[in-house]
């Protein structure tokens, strides 16, 4: 690792206090960070949501976001204070010596606009480059990063292009003017762990070639392992710790660092099937299945699961996961195929079904934010289900949604007239499990449950799923691209591809070798904390072809994988 | 391109038909009146002999479906019948009238279109500034004045107490465009008040409501000014709900200027309308509720396909 002391000091931010507005008070969101860092020197900055990771990143170009303002301390760029500067010489600085790279490249491009165009767009406005020669640094770019087509690919709408080739075209833009800092605010946190590694690698090249320094903002441990030379923690706007990278992952000195490092701990034993002759309480038999006009995104998918068991389907966006869900939902009825509920055939469609077999089909959604009415109180979001299923009312009902509120770990007193948005995002979760539960199923679909929660929040949901289902013996069929999820509380594994069941199985057997090719990628590809881990992989499968490794294999031709899902 | 130009004959193909079922609620709505066009030509004296003698000459025995489809017909070759009270051809009756709203409509438009959307993309730089709060008020003001109210204030100061335009916008064949515009500038400025405030607070609010999108923020950290933040990265995606609402002002320009036309004096179809309402001119009564329905169908079409090509994806699909 090399130590960056003797190289010039680029950015230093000095004792950073930002403040929020909300509820009509400003209140401090980052309490005194410093901060400093050298030409060419990659600083990671981890936490969890809320740490202020972000906030601290738009600091360092001298921005705050609507409704944040910096209230005190110093931020000084390469000689000059931000802090006291104009606005127009903030600005200045902006996309020709600091560049960005969002969360999100899907929705930072302009939907507008060509993505060559938005390219050029700073280095055009600094008078750096005219449009042409601008155009051709893109295309060199593109290269750089291997993207398909470099010449061509400019030319399209970010919407005719895969997630993962707009995060790299991303990071193209943001070296346009060849900045001095790039912010990389969560690039990757929105991609399949396949698509992840490409996009690592070429964030790491470009950032090597042209000595970039870099502020690497993540939630990943195992991510900022590989990107990061030294490594900044963060809790709720303050700093925990600092170290070099392998010094922080070898020794972290904090309480919090370590809870952090050892938060995968979580495992339960693995269940096999009933061998008593048992039926399976869901049973996918042969379904295939399309949007309205779409082409067919389900292809001849079968999977049993038991009673009390927990199945993990696995695959990367796009795979079919949650359309299998709404299969069984009803909510999309297939073209070919049934679901049947232990043996008994289900009605293709929720209206043609009865009240008892709605109740087996209960849903937790991924955004627990925007599955839950906002204007409604807990009480009632449980309350519903409750009552439409089991006829509920009055005292009972009230008796029933405290019941609810125990089992899911909330103080029925202090949640039973609260609103959604007052709530954390684990609590709003545990209220999404809680109304599930309110319909007394057998069997509940989790789809993605966990994975926009950090993780010692994620954590959390994890036990007390487990502990749901061995007090009430509930079955689940746990969607989640998240390997790690998977080993700590599967039974059995479901690898789906491109809407095909790839591989299926226990398991311990599906953890180990010999492997279906895909499942191989795909296990593979989710970062371990060795820092080394994405050189050697990278390595592994030959430097040349990781760029458009996963571009070959997992996408059709024309690129637009992970867009199978309708518009939501 | 093939899905889009089928997206736009399918949205042809609605409008058509809501013009079909419109056309059969003015017709029989017509007929639900009580009376006649033959009671209403000949008038209270009439012997119930003349007028059953009438109503065979003019067909009215015959069921309502036939002369619902002789009716549709004919109007589909811009035959609208005969008008019961003046016996011209209804075409002749309301054609030139029907010119004339056109002709008011477009110039009100060609000023309140751009002046209300540049107006939006200035109160949007300026959110929250002083301009945007009198600018706000102005056109607020403006809109919740009646129409007939705003008129009289404008003939009060821009005809009578200073003698600039004239008050009385009649028109006369011989005419210049220039002294067309100058006789017709006051019932355009009023109906131009009045369709501004809606067009302008919808541009600013689809702006501002793309203001917190990743995209936008992206540009401002790209270091691109607030100016063009706006007119280059906000504007482009706000189009849809701004056509909308630009598509339903210009309507209301043709169908809804019944009292600006009567305030100035102006010969349009809305007072066409009121005239042959009250004197039970059925055939022009129809009519004229024909083109105004086909008015309002078409340009919602429009602002729906319009909505349709400012989209991205669906102008460059996959």
């Amino acid at each position: 690792m090399t130590t960056f002391s003797d190289k010039d000091i680029l950015l230093e931010i000095k004792d950073l206090e930002i403040q929020g507005y909300s509820d009509e008070t400003w209140i401090d969101i980052i309490k005194g960070v410093d901060l400093t860092l050298h030409r060419g020197e990659v600083l990671g900055l981890i936490g969890e949501s809320g740490a202020g990771k972000s906030t601290i990143g738009a600091a360092a170009m001298g921005y705050a976001r609507d409704g944040t303002r910096i209230s005190n301390g110093s931020i000084e760029f390469d000689g000059m204070e931000l802090t006291t500067a104009t606005e127009g010489e903030r600005r200045a600085l902006r996309g020709s010596r600091i560049a960005y790279v969002a969360q999100s490249a899907a929705a930072s491009f302009n939907p507008a606009h060509k993505i060559i165009d938005q390219h050029t767009e700073a280095p055009v406005q600094y008078r750096i480059q005219k449009r042409l020669e601008a155009q051709e640094d893109a295309m060199e770019l593109y290269e750089r990063l291997r993207l398909p087509n470099p010449d061509e690919i400019g030319f399209r709408y970010p919407h005719q292009v895969s997630g993962g080739q707009l995060q790299r075209a991303m990071t193209a833009m943001a070296m346009a003017c060849r900045p001095d800092l790039i912010i990389f605010d969560e690039p990757t946190t929105a991609l399949d762990v396949t698509t992840q590694i490409e996009v690592l690698a070429a964030i790491r090249d470009i950032v090597d070639q042209f000595d970039t320094a870099a502020i690497y903002i993540t939630h990943d441990l195992a991510v900022v392992a590989q990107m990061a030379d030294t490594i900044k923690v963060l809790l709720k706007g303050e700093e925990v710790e600092q170290a070099s990278t392998v010094e922080m992952l070898k020794n972290p000195k904090e309480e919090y660092t370590k809870s952090l490092w050892a938060v995968r701990s979580f495992k339960r034993d693995q269940k096999s099937r009933p061998t008593d002759g048992t039926p399976p309480i869901i049973s996918v038999k042969n379904i295939d299945a399309a949007y309205t006009g779409g082409e067919k995104v389900l292809d001849d998918v079968s999977f049993d699961i038991y009673p009390g068991m927990t199945v993990a389907v696995v695959g990367e966006s796009g795979s079919g996961k949650s359309t299998t869900a709404r299969c069984i939902t009803g909510l999309l009825p297939p073209m070919a195929g049934e679901i049947q509920f232990k043996g008994e055939t289900l009605p293709p469609k929720y209206t043609d079904r009865n009240k008892d077999q709605l109740r087996q089909a209960q849903m937790i959604y991924q955004m627990a934010d925007t599955a839950l009415n906002p204007k409604v109180q807990i009480h009632e979001i449980i309350g519903r289900p409750a009552q439409f299923y089991s006829g509920l009312k009055g005292q009972a009902l009230k008796q029933r949604v405290d019941e609810l509120l125990d089992l899911i770990e909330l103080e029925p007193s202090q949640y039973y007239h609260r609103y959604p948005p007052e709530l954390s995002g684990g609590q709003k979760q545990r209220i999404g499990i809680a109304r599930a539960l309110a319909a007394e199923p057998e069997f509940i679909i989790c789809d993605e449950v966990t994975s926009a929660l950090d993780q010692l929040v994620a954590e959390g949901i994890l036990r007390l799923l487990d502990r749901l289902q061995q007090e009430l013996n509930l079955a689940y069929m746990f969607i989640t691209h998240d390997l790690a999820t998977v080993r700590s509380i599967a039974d059995e594994v479901v690898v789906m591809q491109q809407g095909k069941v790839v591989e299926q199985g226990a398991k311990d057997k599906m953890f180990k070798p010999p492997h279906h090719p895909y499942t191989d990628l795909l296990l593979s590809s989710v970062p371990e904390m060795d820092p080394n881990w994405l050189t050697d992989l990278l390595e592994e499968r030959g430097v040349e072809n990781v760029g458009e490794s996963a571009d070959v294999n997992q996408e059709p031709p024309d690129g637009t994988a992970g867009d199978t899902k309708p518009a939501s | 391109m093939g899905d889009l130009a089928q997206l736009v004959l399918k949205r042809l193909g609605y409008g058509l038909l809501t013009l079909l079922v419109v056309s059969i609620l003015i017709f029989f709505a017509v007929e639900l009146l009580p009376g006649d066009v033959a009671e209403a030509v000949l008038g209270q004296g009439a012997t119930p002999e003349t007028v059953a003698a009438m109503r065979e000459q003019l067909g009215l025995d015959r069921p309502a479906i036939i002369r619902y489809v002789e009716w549709l017909g004919g109007a589909v070759t811009g035959d609208f019948g005969i008008s019961a009270v003046s016996g011209d051809p209804v075409m002749q009756v309301i054609g030139t009238r029907f010119v004339n709203t056109l002709f008011l409509a477009a110039y009100a438009a060609v000023i309140a279109v751009p002046f209300a959307i540049v107006l939006g993309i200035i109160v949007a730089l300026l959110r929250n500034s002083v301009f945007d709060r009198v600018a706000n008020v102005a056109t607020l003001t403006s809109i919740s004045s009646p129409e007939f109210f705003l008129g009289y204030i404008l003939i009060l100061f821009l005809a009578v107490k200073v003698p600039l335009f004239p008050a009385i916008a009649s028109l006369s064949g011989d005419m210049s465009f220039f002294q067309l515009l100058e006789r017709t500038f006051l019932p355009a400025l009023t109906l131009v008040l009045v369709v501004t405030a809606h067009m302008m607070r919808m541009t600013r609010a689809s702006i501002i409501n793309l203001l917190a999108s990743p995209y936008i923020e992206m540009a401002r950290l790209k270091g691109v000014p607030p100016w063009k933040v706006i007119v280059r990265h906000a504007l482009p995606n706000a189009w849809a709900p701004i056509i909308n609402v630009v598509a339903l002002n210009l309507a209301y320009l043709i169908t809804g200027v019944v009292l600006v036309e009567v305030v100035f004096v102006y010969p349009g179809i809305g007072q066409a309308l009121v005239d042959a309402v009250s004197k039970r001119d059925f055939p022009v009564v129809q009519a004229a509720s024909l083109i105004f329905a086909g008015t309002f169908i078409l340009l919602n079409l429009a602002a729906d396909i319009g909505a349709i090509l400012t989209n991205p994806r669906l102008r460059h699909p996959k």
